[in-house]
């Protein structure tokens, strides 16, 4: 198999789990449960902005698919940010003359 | 364990945030000298991946549940420094764009999931791939090994963060989180096998690249 294809693959995946996404469990987590339990959680702030906050895409009423479509986009931005700051960094590299 | 903001105090804020920064100064010049053509697109597949498998939530016990957190496959698949990198641009986004993990805390979320568990199972995993056979079961153990000391790490900073912001006691916060986190870290170091075991299948070759 190709590197390039392989890592496809894994993207793939990630893209499968992202849909699987709206199975996930939607108890507290192991931080919030904590906080709970020892009665600071309701320190917690909300966030100034809200883009898209707790993974529901705006715009979309079915909460299944809103979570679906925010873990594809979020997959996808993902990749493209870490491959161009992958793609950034190894520029420097050929760039910068060898010491 | 994304910290929300409003938890932490300003001095935990701003010493957490400072030591983030650094840190991701220093790996962007360590992978900046050490990074080959393979591992730009890699480095994209595992953000998209972790960023994929954290949404993933899997209940245990006691009405609460764990995620993956990722910094141990970064570890073990491409390097500790590459790592920061990945684990710091995943808990970024997922503070800017989807409100997971305060804005503010992201400086303590990134030093204890992107900085701290990295290079925790970084050093677990060269240890135990030492000591154990050179076999597949000796790198599996040591991969799920990896997986559980990373969160376990990652929870015992984060609580040091909450006591020193006056949250709880470190004598109270510390041993809740523990205790929880040894349960969350067990799907930590079975996904963390699982996957290294699937990469060891596919492309045996991507465990032997240099590590960045």
């Amino acid at each position: 198999m190709s590197f390039k294809k392989w890592w496809l693959i894994g993207l793939g995946l990630a893209l499968v789990l992202a849909t699987l996404s709206p199975l996930a469990s939607g108890s507290p987590d192991g931080l919030q449960k904590v906080a709970e339990q020892q009665g600071f959680s309701g320190t917690a702030t909300q966030s100034q902005f809200q883009i898209i906050a707790g993974y529901l895409l705006p715009g979309i009423h079915n909460e299944t698919l809103s979570k679906i479509v925010a873990g594809w986009l979020g997959v996808g931005v993902m990749f493209a940010a870490v491959y161009g700051i992958g793609w950034l960094i190894a520029r420097k590299k050929h760039s910068s003359p060898s010491l | 364990m994304h910290i929300p903001d409003g938890f932490l105090n300003v001095p935990t804020l701003a010493a957490t945030g400072v030591i983030s920064a650094g840190t991701i100064g220093v790996a962007v010049k360590v992978a900046a000298k050490k990074i080959g053509e393979k591992q730009v697109p890699l480095m994209g597949m595992l953000a998209a991946f972790i960023f994929a498998a954290q949404m993933l939530n899997f209940p245990v016990a006691g009405g609460t549940s764990g995620h993956l957190i990722g910094a141990a496959l970064c570890a073990i698949l491409i390097g500790p420094w590459a790592g920061v990198i990945i684990m710091s641009a995943v808990l970024s986004a997922q503070a800017l764009i989807f409100q997971d993990g305060g804005l503010a805390a992201l400086g303590a979320n990134i030093l204890n999931m992107g900085i701290i568990a990295v290079f925790g199972s970084y050093f677990i995993y060269r240890l135990l791939t030492k000591i154990l056979p050179e076999s597949r079961r000796g790198k599996l153990s040591s991969a799920a090994m990896a997986g559980w000391t990373s969160v376990m790490l990652a929870a015992l900073a984060a609580a040091f963060e909450l006591s020193s912001s006056g949250a709880s006691p470190f004598n109270v916060v510390g041993p809740a989180m523990l205790g929880i986190h040894a349960l969350i870290g067990i799907g930590e170091g079975l996904i963390t096998m699982l996957v290294v075991s699937a990469v060891m299948a596919s492309r045996a070759d991507v465990l032997q690249m240099e590590r960045i």
